[in-house]
């Protein structure tokens, strides 16, 4: 089998996530970003709207997104730190993601804001902090261009 | 240097004892080990090599290996990584060949325990082994060379992939903690620390075997232990991998590193190049960047990344650098770590001349796959054989965890290398047949069950070698009876 190229590099590219439609953004979704058969399911059992699906352990987990509410919950369960919700209210973008790095960001906080890469995209604010088992579940404004591209922070302290 | 803050972390270091290194007197805390506390200290050469006297650092953090041995209240060769500070300690090097203890001990004589099931190896297969044999009402002793019980899930700070069986979604620690307290709870079960099974022996009526405790006053006490049916469960030991400089101290294994910052909160250096991709050498990096390090760059031989893409990801977007295709050209330093060239390499394994890159460095983490950790188990004269995909020698077992002496069973990375949710199952599956040949009622649907699990467990991609591995071992079983 030819190697997939995040099997080399450790990022995906944004073509290989299903496409959320507006009005799935609009109400905020989650973007599962696990793309291996891993024997792993604590997502299922996580979601409260029966939204993500898997047909065995080790299969990718599916979501569909018109059951999808956005509400996050998957987001500090998934061992992988793999899941983010986002969301668009005007040219307002933003984007959950589970953080585990000192110093826990504060709501109001300027971030730099963070791709898949590392590489700085631009600032957010962070407008949501919450921490659940020692994960930190952030939501941050940016730019609405960049939800499907933003996938860390960095604080500036 | 010791961590202050953590984000999953929180250090119970205890009180702060004065000990002497080389006659110099420094500190450490009550609960750190001795290696620990001196790494803690900037004191980075613990031993010589045997034969050009260079200098030797810390490596696996668990008892495994002998680059740690110092000479301590004047007992020599003490593994100073399994062992605790204490007020007033005397921790010296010593000479290669080490002189005969100067401190004289009382006899002790030799004691006899008798139990149902002996389980040597406390990490996660021991630790379900024992509550499992216990559960059919198995008289039980699990024995441990460690400070406390655990194993390697004492570090394991991140989630747990699986099921909800499996504790998926609690972090390592947190499942310890729960087993550790079960085993304690349970009136069944006795714990032996800081105990060492070195013999196997003819006896009448099942199994006997030596083991030794160590004390306080850096004396052991001997024991005999008879048994009707035993578990091994000792786990496995960090690959080395062979480099210019490879034994400079700052080159240790991740899972030693890993060990020092989760379980003592002791920073070995600044700057970490890691090489390997699998799990284990991803998850420690992103476990380094949580304690504060910073990680360089992850290297990996093979055209692709070992582990999980979801492991990889989040060091990613950290910004660490993943290079495939890469390996360790050599180390730099004189007598520790003061960088490291890595080069690419092709699809021979040759070095691409003209791709080195220089890495600002001063820890060199090797995370280049585990081998089983035979020793106990082939004193008993169970069949042992190499297998390439359980990672190395291991005991020939059917289905029960049985090895071809009957009653002595395996379970574990010890069987095959794989992950510690196969390792708590296998237990489990240990455990419940070693208290039947001890004479139990056992309920053999749970074991089904935990057939059925395993084989889940095993099924995907990332199974396939620990599949693999079972299929041969079963196959060899087959043919030795």
């Amino acid at each position: 089998m030819p190697l997939k190229d995040y099997e080399q590099t450790g990022a995906i590219s944004v073509d290989e996530i299903k496409k959320p439609g507006e009005e799935h953004l609009k109400r905020g979704v989650a973007i599962i970003e696990c793309v291996q058969e891993i024997p792993c399911n604590p997502c299922v059992d996580a979601c409260p709207f029966g939204a993500i699906s898997m047909e065995n352990l080790n299969a990718i987990p599916q979501i569909d997104y018109d059951k999808c509410r956005g509400c996050g919950r998957c987001v500090s369960v998934c061992p992988g730190l793999a899941i983010f919700v986002v969301r668009v209210r005007g040219e307002d973008g933003f984007v959950t993601l589970p953080y585990e790095m000192l110093p826990m960001p504060e709501k109001g906080e300027v971030v730099d804001v963070l791709n898949r890469e590392g590489k700085v995209m631009g600032e957010g604010v962070v407008t949501n902090v919450r921490v659940e088992n020692k994960t930190g579940v952030i939501t941050v404004r940016v730019d609405k261009n960049l939800i499907m591209e933003v996938r860390n922070i960095c604080p500036k302290r | 240097m010791r961590i202050k803050e953590h984000p999953i972390l929180s250090f119970e270091r205890g009180r702060k004892v004065h000990f002497y290194f080389n006659g110099k007197k420094i500190y450490g805390y009550e609960n750190e080990s001795i290696a620990a506390a001196l790494i803690a200290n900037g004191i980075t050469q613990l031993s010589k090599s045997l034969k050009y006297n260079r200098p030797r650092g810390f490596f696996c953090g668990i008892g495994k290996c002998a680059s740690c041995r110092m000479r301590v209240d004047g007992v020599p060769n003490v593994r100073t990584c399994i062992e605790r500070v204490r007020e007033g300690m005397k921790v010296e090097t010593q000479e290669p060949l080490a002189e005969l203890p100067s401190k004289e001990f009382d006899d002790k004589g030799i004691d006899t325990l008798e139990c149902d099931v002996l389980v040597i190896g406390g990490g996660p297969a021991g630790m379900c082994a024992s509550l499992e044999a216990a559960k059919y009402g198995a008289d039980v002793i699990i024995v441990d060379e460690n400070l406390r019980l655990g194993g390697q899930l004492i570090k394991q700070t991140h989630k747990f992939f699986g099921s909800r069986h499996e504790m998926a979604g609690k972090r390592g620690i947190d499942i310890a903690r729960e087993l550790e307290k079960e085993i304690v709870e349970n009136r069944r079960i006795r714990v032996f620390l800081k105990s060492s099974v070195f013999g196997y022996y003819e006896s009448d009526h099942g199994h006997l075997f030596g083991m030794a405790q160590r004390l306080d006053d850096m004396s052991e006490k001997v024991y005999k232990v008879k048994c009707k049916s035993a578990v091994i469960a000792s786990g496995a030991s960090e690959n080395f991998l062979v480099f210019p400089n490879n034994d400079l101290p700052g080159v240790y294994g991740a899972g030693g590193v890993q060990t020092l910052v989760n379980v003592y909160g002791v920073l070995p250096g600044k700057k970490v190049l890691m090489v390997g991709s699998g799990n284990v050498g991803l998850i420690v990096s992103y476990q380094l960047l949580q304690a504060g390090m910073e990680v360089k760059a992850v290297v990996e031989a093979l055209p692709k990344i070992g582990g999980y893409f979801v492991h990889a990801a989040k060091l990613r977007r950290f910004g660490v650098p993943i290079y495939v295709s890469h390996t360790v050209k050599e180390v730099h330093g004189e007598d520790k770590v003061e960088g490291a060239t890595i080069v690419k390499i092709d699809e021979n394994w040759k070095e691409i001349p003209g791709t080195e890159k220089r890495i600002d460095c001063d820890i060199v983490c090797l995370a280049v796959g585990l081998s089983p950790s035979v020793r106990v188990v082939s004193l008993t004269g169970a069949d042992i054989r190499y297998i390439p995909e359980a990672g190395g020698y291991v005991a020939i077992h059917d289905d029960c965890m049985e090895t071809t002496r009957r009653g002595i069973f395996v379970a574990g990375d010890l069987s095959g290398i794989e992950e510690a949710s196969i390792a708590m199952l296998e237990g489990k599956l240990a455990g419940l047949y070693s208290a039947k040949r001890a004479g139990k009622d056992v309920d053999e649907d749970k074991a089904n069950e935990y057939r059925k699990r395993l084989e889940e467990l095993r099924a995907g991609p990332f199974g396939e070698r620990g599949r693999l591995a079972k299929e041969k071992i079963g196959r060899l079983w087959r043919e030795c009876h």
